[in-house]
């Protein structure tokens, strides 16, 4: 295949002082791809994202983004080769409002830079363009309240917002629905799908609705490698997955089972 | 319960349609216009002229601190720096050497605050918030020793002095009289302020509200936060040049003590106490600076001492200043709950009275036996006379101080409780009428 | 050679009083991420109110008792002013800090003075510790306490005899801040108490949930932080001047100790403090400038030249500011600091 993948990732490792975080991940998402990444708790799903991101510099390994290196890049470089990712944590613009906050997520890809000769209110395409992600986002009510005075799922659809605003091609999402119920949950998977469509979007999720729901290719990380990458089916299926999910609970519940059996049929031949 | 929690601050950004700012700054030029005529004595229009320096010095400080989020330490170095430029422009002037119109003396200051500000912001700006307030400090200290290190270029321990009116007269201007000053620095001044609001406006400034507000968040929308700052920096090193240089224009004199820590220690002060969150904040700022150091420095000996106690005051209870309890109970007014709170003001205005009449009664019977002549033991206090070997001035004063600060205590917590009923109707009020 | 010693020493002891304020310091920034501006505010009351009891009751029992209140003081802060402003973030609280130390300032100069006062130390340390004797004829040999007048003046003119006192305040103040520091050391690593301090230090969270009461740790840690820049003070108050600008002079300089060893790094604060002071106290003594050089080097120079003050300055001149010429040349090439882990 001549194109060239979106995300790579080479033999990705990170340590923290002694403990290797990271330990040899790879990965090649496609273009257009939408990948969930899943794994148990400390797997080192959020790590490969600050890795990813450039919030983090990896040990040793490549990370490539449209084919070009970006390992070691610090994170505003990477962001201006198309990458933008939100945070688990939500993390905006507090004391600016709804506008502001979508306004500054897209001022550096509309090319006004370190601009102090222009004012704001002239720069119409940078308006216009806000407007529009926050119809997107279905904030347009709230328009010119304070971040720090919205309602967590408001919240969270503006970190989306300030996310995609810069009209980065490769998406990475942190736990999107982290702490919404399963009404706020359905109505935000929706989002997502709208506002991601044509991009390559990766995502880290707890909720399997979610993973499922909105994913074309599951990644599963375990003690910080990628131990399987392929279709939910195929993902679901899978051996190494199941015993990494659910371990030992398989193993009694088989073994159980197995016991049941030849009770019942003495003399007949166990599997 | 304080005033400063998020709560109390406003709920929505409002936008004041173009009539009411453009009132807004008519009645500022206005105010500036009027000003010298309505206060005509020389010491008067001194002290606006001084007004109008402060103003632009604390604006350009609060363009790192209340826009940034950048502390600093060292802010006199730019404006200390553009004096010191400032006055060799004006002896070039003098003497011919460097013919440009004294009008424009400003100018070269700010001219140098750029130099200096992209020299030492360079280094400053690589660090945030803790260690860059260490790292201005550290530049402010470095600074003020050159000072007397180089006489040549800064005059030593006795400075520059330079006279404004030598030199050529230029439209007729010969910045004799002490009205033709006051007007130059009227209209720097006015012109400053539309700059530096301006600057608010644009992309470079939002981003520095950005980065104030997250400095991590900044980096992962494409921006350097480093490049952000140190432009910025740049930018308010401008500012505070054009101060600098109003100050020599005024003041005649360029002294060493114009880059020194104490200095920077007042724009701090006084930038933080007007109220670091509103633009308009280090104006009202700007004017206690001049009024305090020319008025009350008069009136008692200990008013420092007053200042460093209210400045911690405010840093607890109310961190945005007294901009910040302005607009408050603007939006009180609004909606039309502010006289619910007149008795609880005058209330707490006279507990604060008597507690304080307590306590500087002390103040000044110390400073008395201090700074009073040999074998002085007398103080005069409020047109009273106290003798200050006996116990019953001492005992009265602490016993009144005493019974003021618990009065004071119970009327806070009767006016925190008014203020707070006060606050969740006005959220009532604003929940209901927001579409949902 | 006797200079070199004796002003290593007085370096040495120097920096071991500026690592003890800045460790006080460096403790507080890593447990509580405040940076106490009125540090040296507390290192100058613990001088002050250590001369007041000197005065009433003696200089020993002084030196127990001003540490001892000054803590207190710091406690009691912490306790009112500090624990409000903590929720509102690290500039508030730096803010409220540099508050602090403008208004003890003001204090000091109300109850004490704007002059200074002359604090002097007692009987027992007023004098030398020790000399160092250096005759061209016998060579060096080392005197306790200050040499009589007559091994320093030769009779003979062809002899020269040199003379180096090591005073005793200086050789006090060695003393006390290694023994305070041993047992700092002792104290955090070896006790209950410094393991809560220490765990406390990076996971205040997890500390509390364990049931140690966080905010009363925080007090006592600020507490003992003034109680050790207020103990400095006694020692410094005896050694130097006592005078209300003594906080500012060393104030600015356990900032850049902090800022230049490293932000939060104990060892670090150590390394630059001693560094600093070896580096002071030898710049102070030395008179060469670019002017001497020029001329041991034998360079002509017109006398414009050699009168402008960039030329003639000497080292001695420039040697409050060389703390400061670290600070920018750290930041430049080694912005973490020398052993620095955190970015601050």
């Amino acid at each position: 295949m001549s194109a060239s993948y979106a995300v790579e990732l080479k033999e990705l490792r990170k340590s923290f002082g002694k403990t290797e975080i990271i330990r040899g991940a790879d990965l090649a998402v496609a273009p257009g791809e939408r990948v969930a990444i899943i794994g148990p708790n400390g797997a080192g799903k959020s790590t490969l994202f600050n890795l990813i991101s450039g919030r983090f510099a990896p040990t040793s390994g490549q990370i490539l983004l449209n084919g070009e290196r970006v390992d070691g890049m610090l994170p505003y470089e990477i962001n201006r080769r198309g990458l933008s990712r939100s945070f688990q944590i939500t993390n905006i613009f507090g004391r600016l409002s709804v506008f502001e906050n979508l306004r500054c997520g897209l001022l550096w890809s509309m090319g006004y830079r370190y601009a102090f000769w222009k004012f704001l209110a002239s720069l119409t395409d940078a308006n216009e363009r806000a407007e529009q992600l926050m119809r997107m986002i279905r904030l347009e009510r709230k328009r010119d309240t304070l971040a720090m005075n919205l309602t967590y799922a408001e919240q969270r659809a503006l970190e989306i917002g300030i996310t995609i605003a810069g009209g980065a091609n490769v998406i990475l999402l942190d736990e999107p629905t982290a702490g919404m119920s399963k009404t706020e949950t359905a109505r935000f998977i929706e989002l997502i799908r709208d506002v991601t469509a044509g991009k390559t979007l990766l995502t880290v999720e707890h909720d399997m609705g979610v993973v499922f729901g909105l994913a074309d290719k599951i990644a599963v990380l375990v003690y910080g490698e990628v131990i399987a990458f392929d279709s939910p089916d195929a993902v679901r299926a899978n051996a190494r997955v199941q015993e990494a999910y659910l371990g030992s609970v398989l193993a009694d519940a088989q073994v159980a089972e197995g016991t049941r059996v030849h009770a019942a049929h003495p003399g007949h031949p166990g599997h | 319960m304080d005033l400063a929690t998020p709560a109390a601050a406003p709920r929505s950004v409002s936008h004041p349609p173009a009539r009411g700012r453009l009132l807004v700054w008519g009645g500022y030029a206005l105010l500036l216009l009027v000003a010298p005529l309505v206060l005509p004595s020389n010491l008067e229009r001194s002290v606006l002229t001084q007004i109008g320096i402060g103003i632009v010095a604390c604006l350009s400080y609060n363009m790192l601190l209340g826009q940034g989020g950048m502390l600093s330490f060292g802010h006199a170095v730019y404006t200390g720096l553009g004096t010191f430029v400032a006055v060799h422009a004006m002896l070039g002037i003098a003497d011919g050497s460097f013919p440009i119109p004294m009008s424009l003396v400003p100018l070269i200051g700010g001219i140098a605050g750029i130099f200096f500000a992209a020299l030492f912001g360079y280094v400053t700006t690589k660090k945030a918030g803790t260690p860059f307030a260490m790292i201005t400090l550290g530049i402010g200290e470095l600074v003020a020793p050159m000072v007397l290190i180089i006489p040549e270029f800064f005059g030593g321990e006795g400075g520059i002095s330079v006279n404004r009116t030598a030199g050529p007269s230029f439209l007729g201007l010969t910045y004799g009289p002490q009205i033709q000053v006051y007007y130059l620095i009227a209209l720097y001044t006015f012109a400053c302020t539309v700059a530096m609001f301006a600057f608010t406006r644009t992309p470079l400034g939002r981003m520095l509200n950005a980065v104030r507000d997250n400095p991590e968040r900044v980096e992962f929308v494409g921006y350097s936060t480093q490049r952000v700052r140190y432009l910025s920096f740049i930018i308010a090193g401008f500012f505070a040049g054009i101060s600098g240089g109003m100050y020599v224009v005024h003041f005649e004199i360029a002294t060493p003590d114009v880059v020194g820590a104490a200095r920077s220690g007042v724009y701090l002060l006084f930038t933080f106490l007007g109220g670091a969150t509103f633009f308009f904040g280090p104006i009202i700022g700007a004017v206690l600076m001049v009024v305090g150091f020319a008025l009350f420095s008069e009136v008692t000996k200990a008013w420092l001492l007053y200042l460093g106690l209210i400045f911690m005051l405010m840093v607890m209870y109310a961190p945005g200043g007294i901009a910040s309890l302005i607009m408050m109970n603007a939006r009180v007014a609004a909606h039309r709950k502010l006289h619910r709170l007149w008795g609880w003001y005058a209330l707490l205005a006279a507990t604060v009275i008597v507690m304080l009449a307590g306590l500087a009664a002390v103040i000044e019977m110390v400073y008395a036996r201090q700074y009073g002549a040999v074998g002085e033991t007398k103080a005069r206090y409020l047109g009273m006379t106290l003798e200050t070997t006996d116990v019953a001035p001492w005992a009265i004063a602490i016993v009144v101080a005493l019974v003021g600060f618990a009065l004071f205590e119970l009327v806070r917590r009767r006016f925190a409780t008014e203020w707070g009923r006060i606050q969740t109707e006005i959220e009532a009020t604003m929940t209901s009428k927001e579409p949902s | 050679m006797e200079f070199f010693t004796i002003s290593m020493l007085n370096g040495l002891s120097y920096g071991l009083l500026l690592f003890m304020l800045s460790s006080g310091l460096t403790l507080i920034f890593s447990m509580m991420g405040v940076l106490n501006f009125a540090h040296a505010s507390f290192y100058m009351l613990g001088a002050y109110i250590a001369y007041t009891i000197a005065r009433l009751v003696g200089f020993w029992p002084g030196l127990i008792i001003a540490p001892l209140v000054v803590g207190a003081l710091g406690a009691l802060f912490e306790r009112v002013c500090l624990r409000r402003v903590h929720k509102f973030g690290h500039v508030p609280e730096l803010l409220i800090t540099f508050g602090l130390s403008f208004v003890i300032f003001e204090l000091v100069v109300l109850t004490w003075g704007r002059i200074g006062v002359e604090f002097l130390p007692p009987e027992s340390l007023r004098g030398s510790a020790f000399t160092i004797v250096n005759s061209s004829v016998s060579g060096l040999h080392l005197v306790a306490g200050a040499a009589p007048a007559a091994m320093c003046t030769a009779t003979d003119p062809a002899v020269h005899i040199a003379c180096s006192q090591f005073p005793a305040t200086r050789a006090f103040m060695m003393l006390i801040t290694l023994v305070m520091l041993l047992f700092l050391w002792l104290l955090l690593t070896r006790t209950r108490v410094g393991l809560v301090i220490q765990s406390a230090l990076t996971h205040p969270e997890m500390v509390e949930a364990l049931g140690h009461n966080v905010p009363r740790v925080f007090m006592l840690v600020f507490g003992a932080g003034t109680a050790l820049a207020g103990l400095a003070g006694v020692i410094g108050g005896i050694t130097f001047v006592t005078e209300p600008t003594m906080a500012l002079a060393v104030g600015s300089v356990i900032f850049v100790v902090v800022v230049v060893g490293g932000m939060g790094s104990l060892a670090g604060a150590f390394v630059a403090s001693l560094l600093i002071g070896v580096l002071q106290t030898f710049a102070v003594g030395s008179d060469a400038s670019v002017l001497s050089l020029s001329r041991s080097l034998n360079f002509a120079v017109s006398p414009s030249l050699a009168d402008f003050s960039l030329f003639k300055l000497t080292i001695a001149q420039v040697a409050p500011i060389l703390p400061y010429l670290l600070l920018v040349l750290i930041l430049i090439f080694r912005p973490k600091g020398l052993l620095g882990t955190r970015e601050g």
